[in-house]
């Protein structure tokens, strides 16, 4: 079943693939708009084998780690706090609702005109990208606890901060974990949208140089790359998220086994 | 006038006693005017047709919510807060999903800050005493029924708790797992005769079990409508004394009366 499903999807990649280069090499359509796969494959491995890519991977990589950690950990801890505090959640409604409605795209420049054209911009914008996702998720995440387990580990004695760590974080942190596959998807799109928008290194540079050049290739080759990259980090978090939610049954097997 | 003699101790006080106990859901009424008392070492059923009100006196009793009315006191004293005389088993599963049977059990302890090897320890021996050596590393969503309800009581067991609080724990298991349990319930009570509260439905339960059955009306301001002695010899089998002549009377007694609210309520 699995094996089948990748041989599908593998045919698909290939026909679309092979569709594409015979497209262009037939001259159905221009190659300068659209480029060629073997020549996008040609730049890829051009730009690894040269090592001209790793220095832009690698500083795409820190400012989506760095948006990634502060954007998250501030979203739990107001998350935890505003659930856990009504009064706290219905003062500070308004203001949350509000900042989380303006386009991100707006606070680019902004953020370059504060903190310049190195990491701190990026950074910043994909904090504000990724707070939101994990703040909302915490509190969601809160709100549904249980109340049966709740009421039971109160009857066992659990005090307000026992509570914290037995009942409400556990139980939040799958909305939590589902919500680190979301942020980590944003942290990249915050990392390069402030590259592409000004810097002088990262993925989002890369592409917006091509692209300065109307190199359609390089335009293209930087999408895949960029794309891999976001495969690979989800995949890294979908690891982690796994071996720490073990307790959770297996969609689909809810209930007893024996 | 004061009396010259003080009042007893406190174990011939009332381990439980409501007086005009009423609750309140918004501006519905689904207690009206209860009063109970539960002798220290007796098992009180408790029966009455759905909706009657049964897990809303097992939460007063349990100061999760306190009455809108009424008075709660348990061996003697003004309920504060949280019982902490009371362990409760709830009517739905309670047990914490992300922690193994093992770290469930030995929950209790730990919060109360009990060494996390000490409480392991006595875990162990608690899951082995309710039947379940072997599942110690297995989470919730890995037991059945039945295990699910068994950790749930050494969970509340192992704190050895003076009052015992069940809202139908058996409800939702097969014929025979249910007198298994039931029996194995009874044994355990025998050791240490706890004050038990029990919710069923199952008024064939009620009566195999315990001591006393008391009957609400239905809902809504659902009172205490019957409060019968179940005078059978201990210790019971709970298949066996079904069969029993004072089995049968007690039954169609009580029976005549809890039919008539099942039916009031069924009406509604
Ligand atoms: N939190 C609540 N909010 C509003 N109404 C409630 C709440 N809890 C209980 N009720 C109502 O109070 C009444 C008594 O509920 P309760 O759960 O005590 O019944 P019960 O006797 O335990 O029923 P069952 O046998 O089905 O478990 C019901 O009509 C129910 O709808
Ligand atoms: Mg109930």
């Amino acid at each position: 079943m699995r094996a089948r499903v990748r041989l599908w999807q593998l045919g698909i990649l290939v026909l679309l693939l092979a569709g594409w280069e015979l497209s262009v090499r037939l001259g159905w359509v221009d190659a300068f708009f659209f480029s060629k796969p073997s020549e996008i494959a040609g730049r890829i491995f051009e730009w690894f084998s040269t090592g001209e890519i790793y220095g832009h991977l690698w500083i795409t990589l820190w400012e989506t780690m760095l948006a990634f950690l502060i954007g998250t950990l501030l979203g739990v801890v107001l998350g935890l706090w505003l659930a856990l505090v009504p009064t706290a959640s219905a003062v500070l409604d308004p203001f949350i609702k509000a900042m989380n409605s303006i386009p991100r795209v707006i606070l680019a420049p902004i953020f370059t005109l504060w903190f310049g054209l190195g990491v701190a911009s990026k950074v910043a914008l994909g904090v504000t990208l990724v707070f939101f996702v994990a703040f909302f998720n915490t509190y969601q995440g809160i709100k549904e606890v249980n109340p049966v387990v709740l009421a039971n580990a109160r009857m066992l004695g659990a005090s307000g901060r026992q509570l914290l760590a037995h009942v409400y974080l556990p139980s939040a942190a799958s909305w939590i974990f589902s919500s680190l596959r979301t942020s980590i998807g944003f942290a990249v799109i915050g990392a390069v949208v402030g590259e592409y928008l000004g810097s002088a290194r990262g993925l989002g540079y890369l592409i917006s140089q091509a692209e300065g050049v109307f190199d359609t290739t390089g335009v293209f080759a930087g999408m895949v790359v960029l794309a891999v990259f976001v495969v690979l980090l989800d995949w890294v978090v979908s690891r982690v998220e796994a071996r720490l939610l073990v307790w959770r049954p297996a969609p689909g097997q809810e209930g007893g086994t024996v | 006038m004061r009396p010259l003699t003080q009042p007893k101790a406190t174990s011939t006080r009332p381990a439980i006693a409501l007086k005009g106990v009423v609750q309140r859901f918004g501006g519905y009424v689904a207690v009206g005017g209860v009063d109970l008392e539960a002798a220290a070492g007796e098992f009180v059923a408790i029966v009455g047709p759905t909706g009657c009100g049964k897990s809303t006196i097992l939460n007063i009793v349990a100061g999760l919510r306190p009455p809108a009315e009424g008075e709660v006191r348990v061996f003697g004293e003004p309920l504060a807060g949280l019982n902490r005389e009371a362990g409760y088993l709830f009517q739905a599963d309670g047990l914490l999903p992300w922690k193994t049977a093992l770290e469930n059990v030995a929950l209790g302890p730990v919060l109360r800050g009990v060494r996390p090897g000490e409480a392991r320890q006595r875990a162990r021996h608690w899951l082995a005493k309710v039947g379940l050596a072997g599942f110690e590393d297995r989470y919730p969503h890995q037991l059945s029924g039945g295990m699910k309800k068994r950790v749930a009581l050494a969970q509340v067991l192992i704190l050895s708790p003076r009052i015992l609080l069940m809202d139908e724990p058996f409800g939702a298991l097969d014929v025979q797992t249910r007198q298994l349990m039931e029996n194995e319930l009874l044994a355990l009570w025998q050791e240490d005769r706890k004050t038990v509260l029990f919710v069923t439905h199952d008024l064939e339960e009620a009566i195999a079990l315990a001591d006393r059955v008391v009957v609400f009306s239905a809902g809504p301001a659902s009172r205490i409508v019957g409060d019968f002695r179940v005078e059978l010899p201990r210790p019971r089998d709970v298949a066996e004394v079904r069969l029993t002549e004072d089995f049968l009377a007690i039954h169609r007694e009580i029976w005549g009366l809890l039919r008539e609210e099942v039916m009031r309520a069924h009406a509604r």
